[in-house]
């Protein structure tokens, strides 16, 4: 009885650690005019998640990430972000959300080390038992790999070094929910691994739960937990990789060479292929590959079959139009 | 403390340093060290020349008149288009969109700008006044009410102009559109007796005038460093202070009542894609 009153009480201070929804999505619609963005996307997203948004420009994810950030009223559904709603939430949920925005030209007057120092300051009346906030400073720097450009200006550094300014300021006070729109926008590939890096310790280490947007569908294989594919303002598939690629079948492609000569074969049973060559040819099969689809196939395979699923509802519409 | 104070008490600390570190970075900027010294330099200059010139029908100096006025002027002009200009520029560039992120942020953010404001508009009025001092004879610097009143005309002025700055700084859609505000402001700089007396102006141009805070800063001002029989030349021969806080004030309470909802309306239409927009039409500008 003493017990469940003090986990109550517990519970009223801070959310229980551990698992626990943190973003709960349920037919969120977005209208401009007549044109619906989107069209009843839903998802759920568990503490310590990562889930990466796929989808074609003007699909709806800058939209559906700025309603999920509170920048942006919905014109319908329900949405919790750390179970508050985003349109009204107050700034004590502020203070537990990151957000990382693309740069432009601002602070650039700003010493890095000053302007991480100062917007972390205003988050360390929200820190808890749990949760020190803000970010150590030094800390977070070597975190985001500036620790020699520290005491540069923000308006001194590249385009890579700025972005990772922004990361560091998305992450400055802790966040129990990040939302990263286009993260790795004009890094090089060392340091588009440094942030995978940086992208699993918030996850693994501190529980972060992690909403990505990016054209990079490699970096979303490597990240996410789960990839959600937005399209025509719904959501038309979600899955691990793994799981996206099973749900569509895809051919694997089979590359081999014998006497010198280069064969490529596409099918869906790539072992019993390969069982049945070397059954025919033994010894004389040499450079053989098997290539799985990649996450890049699937998504074209679901996009494609999405817009032509889309146009043949359209013309059934004009033709029961036509009719009638 | 109640927890909902401590918050709100942090973000206006982190204000306060954040204008303290904007002022410091002035000075080692240099458009803004030029926005500083230009000015100044421009209004010495012409009130040097101006310093053999009479004002009408008394034997005092023109260049000595124009000083105190032009200390008005500048609290004006920095109220009215400093934070006008800092507002559309920091909207365009995202530095609102991060306070917005920031919880508390956007009180820090506006905290920092009357600091910011406050500050450089004081370094402004510094630079006109500590060579002024040497350069005119005339001015009642020895007593201390001159130094009281020129005080609360200063602080009264900053509060009535900054709120109304803030309000044409939300509404005006980019920093291009600037002039806007810029060009009337001119206009009533030139009717507002700051470099003439306005009792040689044509009495509905004085009517107009006495409608807008520049006449009343720059009647303040003079009323601190002038001596008494310089009212002679203004309206109705006297200094007018009742009518001052009042005009003032007025303005003060009208911007106070204006500005939080204009902001807030403003800061609730901003997001990233509202950023990029804005940066996609700069940018096309520029090519």
């Amino acid at each position: 009885m003493a017990v469940t009153a003090g986990a109550d009480a517990l519970t009223a201070a801070e959310p229980p650690a551990g698992e626990g929804v943190t973003l709960d999505v349920r037919d969120l619609r977005m209208r401009y005019g007549t044109n619906d963005v989107l069209d009843g996307v839903s998802f759920t997203a568990q503490r310590g998640e990562v889930l990466a948004l796929l989808g074609p420009n003007g699909a709806g994810k800058t939209t559906t990430i700025e309603i999920l950030e509170g920048f942006r009223m919905r014109s319908g559904g329900q949405v919790a972000v750390l179970g508050a709603d985003p349109a009204t939430g107050d700034e004590r949920w502020r203070a537990r959300l990151g957000v990382v925005l693309q740069s432009w030209r601002d602070h650039s007057r700003w010493q890095v080390r000053e302007l991480l120092a100062h917007l972390g300051s205003f988050y360390a009346p929200y820190s808890t038992e749990r949760i020190r906030r803000p970010w150590d400073v030094d800390e977070l720097i070597e975190a985001v790999g500036l620790t020699v450009h520290a005491g540069k200006k923000v308006g001194q550094l590249s385009g890579g070094q700025r972005r990772r300014v922004d990361v560091a300021i998305g992450i400055v006070g802790r966040p129990e929910v990040l939302f990263l729109d286009e993260p790795t926008a004009g890094f090089d590939p060392a340091a588009r691994r440094e942030f995978h890096d940086l992208v699993h310790r918030l996850a693994d280490l501190d529980d972060t739960t992690i909403l990505l947007t990016t054209h990079d569908l490699d970096e979303a294989e490597k990240l996410a937990d789960r990839i959600l594919i937005l399209a025509g303002g719904r959501i038309i598939a979600s899955g691990s990789a793994d799981e996206l690629s099973r749900r569509i079948s895809i051919d694997a492609e089979v590359r081999w060479s014998r006497d010198g000569q280069r064969f490529v074969h596409s099918t869906s049973t790539a072992t019993a292929f390969v069982r049945e060559l070397f059954a025919q040819h033994g010894e004389d099969i040499a450079d053989l590959e098997v290539r799985r689809a990649s996450l890049e196939d699937t998504y074209m395979a679901l996009v494609r079959e999405f817009e032509s699923g889309r146009a043949d509802r359209a013309a059934r519409a004009f033709e029961e139009v036509a009719a009638g | 403390m109640s927890p909902s104070v401590r918050p709100l008490l942090q973000a206006a600390r982190s204000g306060l340093s954040r204008g303290r570190i904007e002022l410091r970075q002035g000075f080692t900027h240099a458009e803004t060290l030029w926005g500083y010294l230009f000015p100044t330099v421009v209004l010495l200059v012409v009130m040097f020349f101006l310093r053999g010139a009479k004002v009408p029908g008394t034997d005092f100096s023109l260049g000595a008149q124009t000083l105190p006025s032009t200390l008005g002027m500048t609290v004006a002009f920095g109220g009215l288009v400093s934070v006008a200009s800092i507002l559309t520029v920091e909207r365009e560039d995202g530095t609102l969109l991060r306070a917005k992120a920031t919880p508390n942020g956007m009180f820090g953010y506006l905290i920092s700008k009357i600091i910011l404001v406050a500050g450089m508009t004081m370094i402004s009025v510094a630079l006109l006044l500590v060579p002024g001092i040497f350069l005119f004879d005339g001015l009642m610097l020895n007593s201390l009410s001159a130094w009281l009143t020129l005080a609360w005309v200063l602080l009264l002025g900053m509060v009535a102009t900054m709120p109304i700055g803030a309000v044409f700084g939300s509404l005006l859609s980019n920093p291009r559109n600037l002039g806007l505000i810029m060009l009337p402001i001119m206009g009533l700089i030139a009717t507002s007796g700051i470099f003439y007396p306005i009792t040689a102006l044509p009495g509905w141009l004085q009517g107009l005038a006495q409608v807008f805070p520049i006449y009343w800063l720059g009647l303040g001002t003079r009323s601190a460093l002038l001596p008494d029989a310089m009212a002679a030349v203004e309206i109705g021969d006297s200094w007018r202070h009742l009518e001052t806080v009042l005009a003032l004030g007025g303005w003060a309470v009208l911007g106070l009542a204006l500005a939080p909802v204009v902001l807030r309306r403003m800061a609730r239409r901003e997001s990233g894609s509202s950023v990029a927009a804005r940066r996609e039409k700069a940018l096309q500008r520029v090519t």
